[in-house]
């Protein structure tokens, strides 16, 4: 794997003693760099979590005061600033709305795997080219029906709308999961006479529950990042955290370390969930396509 | 996993014989019930709203004058693609996907070779590259606006500053935002979507088959052979399907014009522009033309996004 692996002849002693000898200094330049990239990509995120507590002044500091005294004050400020209303919808509305996915994908996903019907795979690229609709295209009607049915600002429809955002991908994901079940411990359990609920429970759950669970993640994960949909069907009453953290930017005066407090609070589930499902994030980010 | 796939590829089970078409049907439908609910609800959500879009961007419909709701045919297209605004919109969308996807498809290719590797602290390393990816959008923009790129206390000029005094020079403290708007946007969500592409190129390089790899290793084939001629025919469906879904999600982006310039100083992109006619000017005739529009562009990218998911697929279940 490494670079040096190039020697070609099957060389004499010397040449092997050279190749020995070049090997961990190359793979130790290519870890070090390894570990300087992934530094760089998360030193903005550290910055973050030193500037929240740190007091505004000394956030604001240039050059920046990396040593000086720590303080709560970003995160009075914030949890002064009611943020619970919009915390609280957003996990109303990313919980349940991941709740209604997996209720809608799992039978979709049993049809598509377990038992399918004809034509399957088309029924399958049909949920994903959905995934591939803009937001865009379908914003307009979507607020003009809310507005005419007077559901604009309300949690409830914003759920709606992120598990249909979710659905293709969660169907995608437990088709994948559904599909390693053994085909001959199915039949075995038909022949045996178990009924549906007994091989669910017996046989396709230990192994598809932990995929539910990832796919549970990620939906989560991808409602409470949404902006745009929140922004045009939320007013006060249902506001999420994205558009609360929108307009917590307008006071005068300094302000960096209680934004950053806001930022690592709202963001604080979403990372939670996302080091949890880290070994299937792959598989939730492409749709399933890749494992 | 393969044989599930294999049984269901061909069709009709045992189960349901051919020749007693009343018990068939029924058989068929109780196979199909269980996927109604999620395509039903798929439809009324996605493809009803779309074809309103689509009738509404035949007419003429500002909210605010309700008595000249109308049909006016083409109009608002050609207005779309004749207006100074949308015209730079839809040319900043363009700019902004191909810049973001190509940055960070080559960052997250080199990154996904480093890790591709054993070390120690591989698994550390691989959750730091994660990580921005895990903060959300508003938070991120947010993040870039005041605590990296701001011109008196952004962190990027907080180190010029201390770099500079080290030298004991005084380095110019640029307005990142407002000399490179553009570029602050492509900045941001290039750190966001480099761990995107990062992850799904490390599971096609680890899906790789590696007595492939050690054969040539021992056949004597350089590492620059191996990689050209083996690992990266390997990976180009990867890279396409990266290139393709990360284009579908970054030409919708929404959340860093609107956090970082609110669509100014020309960063304004085609939702944010569609987001401003229908919501402040109420243009819901142009909105919707110009919402097609950009459907049209996805579809293009969708297609051969479908096409790569679908190669994998068959490869994957066969």
């Amino acid at each position: 794997m490494s670079a040096i692996a190039s020697a070609t002849t099957p060389g004499t002693q010397q040449a092997q003693r050279i190749q020995h000898r070049k090997k961990p200094r190359s793979a130790i330049i290519l870890s070090g760099t390894a570990w300087v990239v992934g530094i760089l990509f998360v030193l903005p995120v550290l910055w973050m979590v030193l500037t929240s507590f740190h007091s505004e002044p000394d956030a604001a500091k240039n050059p920046p005061a990396l040593f000086a005294p720590l303080s709560v004050e970003g995160y009075k400020t914030f949890f002064d600033s009611g943020p619970w209303p919009p915390l609280l919808n957003s996990l109303t509305a990313s919980v349940l709305s991941t709740v209604l996915v997996l209720l809608l994908a799992f039978p979709a996903a049993y049809a598509l795997s377990i038992k399918p019907v004809k034509k399957w795979t088309d029924v399958l690229f049909f949920f994903l080219s959905t995934k591939m609709l803009p937001v865009v295209a379908g914003l307009l009607p979507l607020y003009l029906f809310a507005q005419a049915v007077n559901v604009l600002d309300n949690i409830w429809y914003l759920l709606i709308l992120y598990t249909s955002m979710n659905l293709p991908i969660v169907v995608w994901m437990l088709r994948s999961f559904l599909a390693e079940v053994p085909v001959e411990m199915l039949e075995a359990a038909q022949l045996d006479g178990a009924g549906l609920i007994r091989t669910l429970r017996s046989i396709i759950a230990p192994v598809v529950l932990p995929g539910i669970a990832a796919a549970a993640l990620i939906s989560f994960i991808f409602s409470w990042k949404e902006l745009l949909f929140a922004r045009v069907l939320t007013g006060t009453a249902a506001q999420t955290a994205p558009v609360f953290l929108t307009g917590f930017v307008t006071s005068q005066g300094l302000f960096l370390a209680k934004v950053s407090a806001a930022s690592l609070v709202v963001s604080l589930p979403v990372l939670i969930a996302g080091f949890a499902a880290q070994d299937k994030l792959v598989q939730g980010l492409s749709l399933g396509a890749v494992r | 996993m393969s044989a599930v796939a294999e049984s269901t590829r061909t069709g009709t089970p045992p189960a349901t014989p051919p020749d007693d078409s009343a018990l068939a049907r029924a058989g068929a439908w109780a196979r199909r019930a269980p996927l109604l609910p999620a395509l039903i609800f798929m439809i009324i959500i996605t493809q009803l709203p779309f074809l309103v879009t689509l009738g509404i961007s035949f007419m003429n419909w500002n909210a605010y004058y309700p008595d000249e709701i109308g049909f006016n045919g083409l109009d608002n297209y050609r207005r779309v693609l004749t207006d100074a605004n949308t015209r730079s919109a839809i040319v900043v969308t363009v700019i902004l996907t191909v810049s973001v996807v190509l940055i960070s498809l080559i960052l997250g290719l080199l990154i996904a070779l480093l890790l591709d590797r054993q070390f120690r602290g591989r698994g550390v390393v691989r959750t730091m590259m994660i990580t921005p990816f895990l903060i959300v959008p508003v938070a991120a923009a947010l993040l870039w606006k005041h605590a990296l790129l701001n011109p008196e206390y952004g962190l990027f000029n907080g180190v010029l500053r201390w770099v500079g005094n080290l030298f004991g020079q005084n380095w110019p403290q640029p307005d990142w935002i407002s000399q490179a708007p553009l570029w602050a946007i492509i900045a941001a969500l290039v750190w966001q979507w480099t761990p995107f592409m990062m992850l799904i190129l490390l599971a096609g390089l680890q899906s790789r088959p590696l007595d492939v790899v050690e054969a040539a290793k021992i056949d004597g084939a350089t590492s620059w052979q191996i990689f050209w001629n083996m690992t990266f025919p390997h990976l180009r469906q990867y890279i396409e399907l990266s290139a393709l879904l990360g284009s579908v999600y970054v030409v919708q982006n929404f959340d860093a014009v609107f956090v970082i310039t609110a669509g100014g100083l020309g960063t304004a992109n085609l939702p944010y522009v569609i987001y401003q006619l229908f919501y402040t000017a109420h243009e819901y005739g142009r909105a919707s033309a110009a919402g097609v529009i950009v459907v049209i562009a996805t579809i293009i990218i969708a297609t051969f996004a479908l096409r790569t998911v679908s190669t994998l697929f068959r490869e994957e279940t066969r």
